[in-house]
């Protein structure tokens, strides 16, 4: 079948053996690539319940049919892993050009096993694979990292690779591609590091058809006249191009939903200098695509001074909030600065600048003391200071060394958890779901974790799209959600970039996957796949250890109600809304899926916990 | 009249789908290294540079070719490759100043972009007008463009 290479890499780090196997197309054609097809791998490989630091667990690469195609903004791979942050299944996707090269030189994806015993890299040249030795990258930036290894390798070869944070096992270290992109979210570069792999380097000069050439012409074009028409999409002057993802800013903040100072509060009285409009103004240079992308969100920025003077890739919203509003910082150029060091340490900046938040205010509160600080104060607005933590975090110094375990542990090491705003260890960002109900379910029950991106329903809550709902409410926000996780479940595993979503659906999404693949799937039927990989998921989950408990939300969202606002006096209203999602599922009261659901979805659990 | 390529490297986002349209137009398949036209990354100004043929007046890679695989039509001033008279020397891939020929060790022939014959795709799906297919005799938009840079300098100077 077009669409897949039905080629996969698995590598054992211990033993340094490369074999090239076939991809099962069983799973390929139940889960189809990226998300759903990686984390199938890791389900039927891993015991859940293994240390995710340990070289038991596996490092799984994987892109979609989509992958290497014109289709549009569907140049990603996904990165899955069990989690260190959560504990959780882990999962990350990434844009760049990395995924389709890999791709371009015959292989869908990549399992990576074991532990090496010195730093290595894995080089990819069409059939020529080499682990080679990687002692002289170990402590250099990404950065560095890359431009070293395109010069010692083809030099229009892409790189995927870990910085110091990853090599120091930072909880929240991410993995890095083409320099500023990144796997970001669940830890999975301290995964790449626990296994002395610093980067992979591949370069491919493969073609990749498609199975029905006139059916995914069809499809395509329709889909980029969708984004090309759309006022959030468009390439050429919509809201993404032209102001990045950070027009949310204000947004969010008219909204009385962007929370500040570690959300004590839900309003941030300078979100105008935050703003995706004050970026584009002051600092943003032009806009950049990722991989066959039509919508161009990507900001590239100058830092005018200093030591990390230069042109480079600027913040996402949820980086400029977590540094921004959570932090208190109202200085744009240093929360482009903190977000360049996490690019270049390889850290995902929604938990580092989080976490930082979380560390203001137990100082604030009293709970640690300028000698836990080395002998520093750490307030809200310290704009200086999220750039020094986060340096220090990446290499572990000092009180940095506490801040790279995340929020939660670190707050539950002061005797604070309940400070850390963070579900199941892993840190929300930029939304608050108190002023939006829907996301504060959202948040409870994503299966890796405190996440926006797992069931966006901002979208339809705040900006009205596809239909606006009353973002007060929790009426019908269970069945909505459970769509929005199915659907981007789906769109994950196509490897499509979610932003898509915003000017296309479920038809266009089929389509193009039937026209590359010739999967002979109704939409109905795509709508499933989705399901399936959500329930597979919650399965790696509960087997992990994992149970109701753990879906639920910080208690400030739960008891302190929003003090301003048209959300004034408003908490997460979760118990309602749990209890419904459960029922909507088909899952029993405790949250665990029952046999029916398993048998209709074709997922075979390993223990008898489904039952 | 003749129509041509202009490119604007300031409206490119480095998507790279100007190299996917133009492999999948003439091969029913997405391989960048088969394409006619790529884009060269300059990461420390943050600027994308797309690279095809310009189509040349006085095309050096048909001069040098000595069997007439290369030619040009006049009335649409398409440099035009035959890959059946090609015998694969290279002395084009040379002979080009701007390094636009490319020769394809894989598939045996040169790669050489021929404008679709006047419906370049490469053009159809950029969605950011960074690559257009324009008539390069009457350029009095460009023109308007650099006049008004003069005209905002001056005019401030007159203030």
């Amino acid at each position: 079948m077009k669409g897949w290479t039905e080629k996969l890499l698995r590598v054992n780090l211990n033993n340094k053996t490369i074999k090239i196997e076939k991809l099962n197309m069983d799973n390929a054609k139940l889960y189809i690539g990226g998300r759903g097809l990686g984390e199938k791998y890791l389900y039927d490989e891993i015991d859940p319940k293994i240390d995710a630091l340990s070289p038991e667990n596996k490092l799984i690469f994987m892109t979609g049919p989509l992958t290497g195609t014109y289709a549009t903004c569907a140049g990603r791979f996904n990165v899955s892993a069990k989690a260190p942050l959560t504990g959780t299944i882990g999962s990350s996707n990434s844009g760049g050009h990395f995924g389709p090269e890999l791709k371009f030189a015959g292989y869908d994806g990549i399992i990576f096993e074991g532990k090496s015993d010195s730093p290595v890299y894995l080089h990819i040249n069409d059939n020529i694979i080499e682990i080679k030795d990687a002692s002289h990258l170990w402590g250099k930036d990404v950065m560095e990292t890359t431009d070293i290894l395109l010069e010692e390798n083809e030099e229009d070869a892409k790189v995927a690779c870990i910085g110091p944070a990853g090599e120091n096992l930072v909880l929240f270290a991410a993995i890095m591609n083409d320099k500023d992109r990144a796997a970001g979210r669940s830890g999975l570069g301290a995964v790449m590091g626990s296994k002395n792999l610093k980067a992979v380097v591949v370069k491919g000069t493969n073609s990749i058809g498609v199975e029905i050439p006139a059916y995914f012409n069809k499809s395509i074009k329709e889909a980029r006249d969708k984004i090309k028409n759309n006022p959030v999409t468009a390439g050429n002057g919509g809201g993404l191009s032209t102001y990045g993802t950070q027009l949310l800013v204000n947004i969010l903040n008219e909204s009385h939903a962007l929370p500040t100072n570690n959300w004590q509060k839900s309003k941030f009285e300078d979100a105008e200098k935050i703003s995706g409009e004050f970026l584009a103004e002051n600092y943003l240079i032009r806009h950049k695509a990722c991989f066959a992308c039509s919508i161009g969100c990507g900001r590239v920025i100058k830092i005018p001074d200093g030591k990390y003077k230069g042109i480079v890739g600027g913040p996402e919203y949820e980086a400029g909030w977590s540094y921004g509003a959570s932090c208190g910082v109202n200085d744009m150029n240093s929360i482009d600065i903190a977000n360049y060091v996490c690019n270049m340490m390889g850290m995902d900046p929604i938990t580092m600048g989080s976490t930082i938040a979380c560390a203001m205010e137990l100082y604030e509160k009293g709970y640690i003391s300028e000698k836990d600080l080395d002998g520093k104060k750490l307030i809200f607005g310290d704009a200086e200071g999220i750039i020094e933590w986060t340096e220090k975090t990446a290499k572990r110094e000092g009180f940095g060394d506490i801040l790279a375990l995340g929020s939660y542990r670190m707050a539950e090491k002061y005797g604070h958890s309940e400070l850390s705003m963070t579900v199941k260890k892993q840190e929300m960002p930029a939304y608050d779901g108190r002023a939006i109900q829907g996301m504060g379910l959202s948040y409870a029950t994503s299966n890796r974790g405190g996440c926006h991106v797992r069931g966006y329903l901002t979208s339809t809550e705040v900006l009205g799209i596809p239909i606006k709902t009353d973002p007060l409410s929790t009426e019908g926000k269970a069945t909505l959600l459970k769509t929005f996780q199915d659907l981007t479940a789906l769109i994950d595993s196509a490897d499509v970039c979610l932003f898509t979503s915003f000017a296309i659906g479920l038809p266009e999404y089929a389509s193009m996957l039937r026209g590359a693949t010739g999967l002979e799937l109704t939409n109905e039927e795509m709508m499933l796949v989705g399901e399936r990989i959500w329930n597979l998921e919650k399965l790696f989950n509960l087997e992990a250890g994992l149970t109701k408990a753990d879906d639920t939300l910080p208690p400030r969202l739960l008891t302190e109600p929003v003090s301003s606002g048209p959300s004034k006096g408003k908490v997460t209203e979760l118990d309602v809304m749990l209890k419904e999602f459960y029922e909507v599922r088909g899952w029993d009261e405790e949250g665990i899926p029952n046999i029916e659901k398993l048998e209709e979805l074709s997922i075979e659990p390993k223990s008898e916990l489904a039952y | 009249m003749s129509k041509g390529l202009v490119v604007s490297p300031e409206k490119c986002t480095g998507c790279r789908t100007c190299e996917l349209a133009c492999s999948y137009g003439k091969s029913d398949s997405f391989n960048p290294k088969d394409s006619a036209v790529s884009v060269l990354f300059f990461d420390d100004v943050g600027l994308q540079v797309p690279m095809m043929c310009m189509q040349c007046d006085t095309p050096h890679c048909m001069t040098v070719c000595t069997v007439n695989a290369l030619s040009k039509d006049e009335k649409t001033g398409i440099v035009k490759y035959d890959s059946e008279k090609c015998i694969g020397c290279k002395m084009c891939v040379s002979a080009c100043p701007f390094g636009n020929m490319t020769y394809s060790s894989r598939l045996k022939k040169v790669i050489k972009c021929d404008l679709c014959s006047g419906d370049p795709q490469c053009v159809k799906m950029c969605d950011y007008y960074a690559i257009e297919y324009k008539e390069l005799d009457s350029n009095l938009n460009k023109r308007k463009n650099i006049a008004n840079q003069f005209k905002e300098a001056f005019g401030e100077v007159a203030k």
